[in-house]
């Protein structure tokens, strides 16, 4: 009940409209960057103007799978990894719906790492946000695919001996027509870029680097929140369309940041239309209300 | 009266002769333009790819059951091993029919009622080898007719690519005339080569 | 010019092509699969078709990617369906139990192979019928189908949709080798005389729609993507809301009604086709292609004059057990006949209980069951002898 109370004298949010108001307060710990990223594609979302109705957001399993339990969007928790395929799905089953997918990036490159790679090549149009936070947070901080040689999670209490993917160079590699990082400090850019990735065709990837300061970041001695924040923000430097290859993301040397990828390239849908078009009637067929009345 | 009994068909040989084309379209004369009941099973694996390849047809006035062919009534054998690793399962007052240039008989094995024809041979004449599964079916039509030949004649043209029904009605007629042929005696049969 | 959605006729062609045809008239417009022997012939069959109809095939990267996005396309509003055999089948099993609790309709054709592991990859086995009650983790109800024939691939999958809209849940559709690749006689209706059963959708005012809130017979209507419902889907346990609430009131209340649904409603799902059942003293039960080797042993048997009977499953999953309870004290014995070690014969001594002996004939897979086996059994079974 002093919950409740507590929740009904809190002054109205500007994106109120944008969120399941009657889930907050979320799960999220003190200090951990996804409350940033959430605001950010929020903004980003608003800024748009589309129809709320238009836009789904779609996540996996872990800390940033939950923002799709507090966007007031039709939005699909789905299971670990596999919000890629259920995303290409349902975006093939409703074309004119813009699909956001927001993940981690244990759920988006390790368990997922398969169908984050196809989705990119097919050109899937999706955009999807990576929370990256180095490290598995929900479960209490285990290495992941992200997590820098020699840090120090609960499954890597030596120092993990693994070197981590660059994302940003992997979804170019891919194909992703629209490629960016940030750091949760740099929230203007990142808002920015989320909205240009909402706007762009194809297969659009924001990386997100975030401090996870209940788990990563005390385990490896990196402060408060604010610190970790400062510090990925201190390493940051700034280096738009560069390769990506060159696009180096290593916290102990430098996290270039910026956009690296921005170009055009046809859809899956475009290409399965041209291909099928001799044979493919109107799209609409495909819902039962609109196939023949039987 | 009509034939109710079940009647057991194999035909054997090797991937890319469209044995499981042959067995479809036994299957199909029988079932869609013979009122009859017919399965088709294939037998392919590994081996599908060039290597042994089989399809088992039963056609019946009733409903059929157990799909299987394990003691074929008619084995029809489009290659040396096809016949080697198949003839032992012909029931005893079974067919035989070969392609007389692909299979080798025994002659221990002529006690069964036995066809030949050259149909891979006459296929090439007529424009192309992958119809000898076409010129066989004609063949089968006249020497055990198993469905109504109209019905045989229009499953192929029902099968093949529409830009070669005219050749494969060729084909067809081709292996029946041969087949008439030899039932009514006005040709005899090439000799058949048996091995040693 | 639109091609055929329903291609009334006779046709002779396989199980495979046959279960491709029955969904199209199902309605369904979306399939992603992965290749696999011998379940691929659906997936070429829907490759060829759905272009031609406005409807969507996707080759996925695996089975657990087509699983997932078949329940995407699914909240898309869109009728959906994968196919698969054993190994694929596998992988599916974590995104089935995510259609189970997130109630989403597809379905999910399993042609069955022979395991474990690789195993015999183009020959026949009923090795999936255990994986397919229990395959996902955690509690749960599901709906299994098992046909015998391509005439039967072609009705059953009709029914699978019919099924999953109605009930909201993955329906399976368990074919085998030799009903997927066996061509026979296929007799599709006119479009008109073919029952379709769409998902209920809400009625209320979207401001009072609950996702989860069930009607009377435990079945909540669907809002799906774009619909202005705004709904959100999980697979963590959830309220009416679809708000994840993570204790075990809220659990036992989920579960209640995912397992109520189809529990409660056996009636409607449950089918069976009986055979010579009034006075039978040996009763073979049987399913999908072994079924017809039963038929043919019950047969032969009734004509040597021995009073077999036999129930041959439509459904496999939900088991019917009243029918099997009630025959039982009236049965000297009871055969299943499967292939596989012994999976759909514990369900038979289950519901039996006791009853009557049951006993089993089966073999682990790679070629079907000769009726001379079942035939045997069954006079073994009349004379008493166990």
């Amino acid at each position: 009940m002093t919950t409740a109370k507590a929740q009904k004298s809190v002054p109205p949010h500007p994106m109120d409209s944008l969120l399941r108001t009657e889930r907050i307060p979320h799960i999220w710990c003190p200090g951990c960057g996804i409350g940033t990223v959430f605001s950010a594609v929020l903004a980003a979302i608003k800024n748009t103007g589309w129809d709320p109705d238009d836009i789904a957001m779609v996540s996996g399993i872990g800390c940033t799978g939950r923002m799709a339990g507090y966007i007031r969007l039709d939005s699909f928790h789905t299971t670990h990894g596999r919000a890629l395929p259920f995303a290409t799905g349902l975006k093939l089953a409703k074309p004119e719906t813009k699909i956001i997918v927001v993940s981690g990036d244990g759920d988006l490159f390790a368990i997922g790492g398969n169908h984050f790679i196809h989705a990119a090549r097919r050109n899937m149009d999706i955009t999807v946000v990576c929370v990256n936070n180095l490290n598995y947070g929900m479960t209490g901080g285990q290495q992941a695919p992200s997590t820098p040689l020699g840090a120090k999670t609960t499954t890597t209490v030596n120092g993990s001996p693994e070197e981590p993917f660059n994302f940003c160079n992997l979804a170019a590699s891919c194909g992703a027509t629209y490629v960016a990082r940030w750091t949760a400090m740099q929230v203007r850019s990142l808002r920015s870029s989320i909205g240009e990735a909402l706007h762009k065709r194809g297969f659009s990837f924001v990386e997100v680097v975030t401090p996870c300061p209940s788990s990563f970041g005390r385990r490896n001695r990196m402060g408060t929140a604010l610190e970790m924040l400062k510090f990925y923000h201190g390493r940051s430097v700034i280096r738009s369309d560069i390769d990506p290859k060159d696009a180096t993301m290593d916290i102990d040397r430098e996290i270039v940041v910026g956009k690296f990828v921005d170009i055009e390239r046809p859809t899956f849908m475009d290409h399965y239309e041209r291909i099928n078009r001799a044979k493919m009637p109107q799209w609409l067929s495909m819902h039962p209300d609109h196939q023949k009345t039987r | 009266m009509p034939d109710k009994r079940e009647k057991h068909v194999l035909i054997t040989g090797f991937g890319g002769q469209g044995i499981v084309m042959a067995g479809d379209i036994l299957g199909k004369a029988a079932t869609l333009f013979d009122s009859k009941h017919a399965t088709m099973a294939q037998n392919y694996g590994p081996e599908a790819r060039g290597g042994a390849c089989s399809s088992q047809v039963i056609i019946s006035g009733e409903e059929i059951l157990f799909p299987c062919v394990e003691e074929p009534d008619i084995l029809v054998c489009m290659s040396q091993e096809a016949y080697t690793r198949n003839v032992k399962s012909l029931k005893p007052e079974g067919t035989l029919i070969w392609d007389t240039d692909l299979v080798h008989t025994k002659k221990a094995d002529m006690q069964y009622k036995t066809f030949h024809i050259p149909a891979t041979r006459f296929a090439e004449e007529l424009g192309g080898k992958m119809m000898a599964n076409i010129v066989m079916l004609g063949f089968v039509s006249a020497v055990e007719p198993l469905v109504h030949t109209d019905a045989l004649k229009k499953a192929v043209l029902d099968s093949v690519p529409p830009a070669t029904k005219d050749q494969n009605l060729r084909a067809y007629t081709k292996g029946r005339e041969y087949g008439l042929s030899i039932i009514k005696g006005t040709i005899k049969q090439e000799q058949a080569k048996h091995q040693e | 010019m639109l091609a055929k959605e329903v291609k009334t006729g006779i046709h002779f062609i396989n199980g495979d092509e046959a279960c491709c045809e029955g969904a199209i008239a199902a309605g369904c417009r979306f399939f992603a699969g992965y290749p696999i022997t011998p379940a691929t012939e659906v997936a070429e069959a829907m490759s060829r078709r759905l272009p031609e109809i406005g409807g969507i095939y996707i080759q996925m990267e695996d089975e657990i990617a087509s699983m997932a996005a078949i329940l995407g396309a699914s909240w898309g509003g869109v009728k959906s369906m994968t196919s698969t055999s054993g190994p694929g089948f596998s992988l599916m099993m974590e995104n089935i139990g995510l259609g189970v609790c997130t109630e989403t309709p597809c379905v999910v054709c399993n042609v069955q192979r022979a395991g474990p592991s690789t195993g015999l990859p183009t020959a026949v086995a009923q090795g999936d019928m255990m994986q397919a009650r229990w395959g996902s983790h955690g509690h749960y109800e599901i709906i299994a189908l098992a046909p015998s024939s391509p005439q039967e691939m072609f009705d059953f999958t009709i029914r699978a949709f019919n099924l999953s809209e109605y009930f909201r849940i993955p329906v399976l559709l368990m074919a085998d080798e030799v009903v997927g690749h066996m061509n026979e006689r296929v007799v599709i209706p006119r479009e008109e005389e073919i029952e379709i059963i769409n998902r209920r959708k809400p009625t209320v005012p979207r401001e009072d729609y609950l996702p989860y809130e069930a009607d009377p017979d435990g079945i909540a209507p669907m809002a799906t993507c774009g619909e202005g419902y705004r709904v959100h889907v999980t697979g963590l346990t959830h309220d009416e809301r679809g708000y994840p609430v993570m204790d075990a009131k809220t659990q036992e209340k989920m579960v209640s009604r995912l397992v109520g649904k189809i529990r409660n409603n056996r009636d409607k799902i449950i089918s069976t086709k009986n055979l010579y059942l009034d006075d039978a003293d040996v009763v073979v039960v049987s399913y999908g292609i072994t079924a017809r080797s039963a038929m043919q042993a019950v047969s032969n048997a009734r004509k040597e004059g021995i009073k077999a009977g036999m129930v041959k499953l439509e459904t496999v999953w939900p088991f019917p057990e009243e029918l099997i309870r009630s025959l039982a004290p009236q049965t000297n014995a009871m055969i299943m006949a499967e292939i596989n070690g012994g999976q759909m014969v514990l369900e038979l001594e289950r519901a039996a209980c006791g009853a009557c002996p049951v006993s089993l004939v089966s073999n682990f897979g790679g070629s079907i069951l000769h009726p001379n086996l079942i035939a045997n059994a069954i006079s073994k079974m009349a004379k008493g002898k166990t």
